[in-house]
């Protein structure tokens, strides 16, 4: 009756010996150290939360990671991805992640998926792991991974950062409640800052992440009380954690007893999205950083507006006028109706709507700077730093 | 009763990460928070005047959409937690 699986999962005395804390401990033992060895995790992004996660999971033994991941290490992810280092900028993220993973423990296999998941591969990529882990970082990917788990049958393990407050569940086991269960809508596009307009405390997924590798684990093993229908909450400033109950609803369109989502959907339809429309200037009413930096050479009356927070400007600024855009409507009164008015923030988002907003009180002559400071510091003057 | 303002919407609130108003159904409470910081309505609320779908409310660790939403009744030493979607994580 011995099962293949019982004859190809057996450790090496170098494995016993480097999982030897895990062996002694009857909760794991060699039953469950086997468990994790022929455990096939798949990590959804190699970044915040993906990096803390995934060196536990590598160090544990888990034996077969899967990491998809398209990004490239970049010195803006070093405060927080701790899998990268500083002589990893500039290379792909799945490489730099998966030279570290094997340092920590080479008796694993890695398998790296460089491509962005979608509504075409998600199934497919699923189909060969036991547990998904959702390191991504936007509302489409989350919806997209909460789905083809439900759809696949796989649990989801679930974790969520904003500056310095987390998230951190399971999902999409079968008696469980999912993702859409939680929250059966995203946000429009823009209401929500993202950790690039908002920030994130560089430890906050070093907590949250690991938080979600000790979920995998216990999944794994069989073992403890998982986090299924339980929300985590995380306050790492206040250092607060609570728990609120999360219920599975029988209406859910995914996982509910009628579903409507049997498939996979567009998730940045779903999501308001329409498409990439990234820094190029996208309306009549954008102004490129290249068009900017040419009229101001010329001597064009423009009134430069900043509306990020007084804290950014003290990193860089173009020498505009200073007033966040949560302060915008009751400053309007500051501002000059009759001159053209350049408005700008570090990306171009926050700048759109503060453009919006004076568009909305009477102001004929303004233009959104697309991209951002950021685009003024790759484009037109290096010496501004990018942050 | 005790608000506790999340992160995303503490900005909104004067920067407070809890609130103390006194209510006697969480309808009513989320009205004295919204009339006392307005930024706050349409991040709570959408057109229809429905709590936005990606905003849940919770009295202590129940959904309220569990209870009888709006009209759930709360007592002085209730805590009713707003706990918006959050999405970052990756890059």
């Amino acid at each position: 009756m011995a099962g293949i699986a019982e004859k190809v999962a057996s450790l090496s005395n170098e494995e016993i010996l480097r999982y030897s804390r895990h062996l002694i401990m009857p909760e794991v033992g060699m039953e469950g150290q086997l468990k994790l060895k022929q455990a096939r995790v798949l990590c959804i992004g190699a970044g915040g939360l993906g990096s803390p996660l995934s060196l536990y999971l590598a160090a544990a033994g888990v034996g077969t990671l899967g990491i998809v991941d398209f990004d490239v290490v970049d010195f803006t992810n070093l405060q927080r991805q701790v899998i990268h280092g500083t002589s990893d900028v500039g290379r792909k993220k799945l490489d730099s992640a998966a030279d570290t993973l094997h340092e920590i423990n080479p008796n694993i296999e890695i398998r790296k998926f460089e491509t962005r998941l979608s509504s075409a591969n998600a199934l497919e990529l699923f189909r060969d792991f036991d547990i998904i882990v959702d390191g991504t970082d936007n509302f489409p990917t989350r919806y997209l991974v909460n789905d083809a788990c439900v759809l696949t049958g796989k649990p989801n393990v679930y974790g969520s950062i904003f500056r310095f407050e987390g998230q951190a569940s399971v999902f999409a086991t079968k008696e469980g409640p999912c993702y859409r269960c939680l929250y059966p809508e995203p946000p429009p596009p823009g209401l929500v800052p993202s950790c690039a307009e908002g920030g994130v405390l560089g430890i906050l997924p070093g907590l949250v992440g690991v938080i979600q590798a000790t979920e995998t684990i216990k999944l794994i093993l069989g073992s403890g009380e998982p986090l299924i229908g339980r929300l985590l909450l995380m306050d790492a400033l206040a250092m607060r954690f609570r728990e609120l109950k999360l219920r599975k609803n029988p209406d859910c369109p995914v996982c509910g007893t009628h579903p409507t989502v049997t498939e996979l959907i567009d998730y940045n339809q779903f999501c308001g999205i329409r498409g990439e429309e990234a820094a190029a200037p996208t309306s009549m009413t954008d102004i490129s950083v290249e068009e900017l930096k040419k009229r101001l050479d010329r001597g064009d009356d423009l009134f430069v507006l900043d509306v990020r927070d007084p804290h950014e400007y003290q990193i860089c600024n173009l020498g505009g006028y200073l007033i966040p855009l949560n302060d915008l409507p009751k400053r309007v009164s500051e501002l000059d109706s009759s001159r053209e008015i350049v408005v700008h923030c570090k990306m171009g988002g926050r700048s759109a709507k503060a453009a919006d907003f004076l568009r909305q009180s009477g102001f004929s002559k303004v233009l959104n700077l697309a991209g951002g400071i950021t685009a003024w510091a790759e484009r037109v003057d290096p010496k501004v730093p990018k942050y | 009763m005790k608000i506790l303002v999340p992160t995303p919407l503490r900005q909104y609130a004067g920067k407070q990460a809890a609130v103390e108003v006194q209510a006697s159904t969480v309808g009513e409470a989320l009205n004295r928070l919204t009339s006392t910081y307005p930024d706050l309505r349409k991040h709570l609320y959408g057109e229809d005047g429905e709590l936005r779908a990606f905003v849940n409310v919770y009295v202590n660790d129940d959904d309220i959409r569990y209870l009888q939403k709006k009209e759930t009744a709360v007592k002085d030493n209730d805590t009713l937690s707003i706990v918006p979607s959050i999405a970052g994580g990756g890059r």
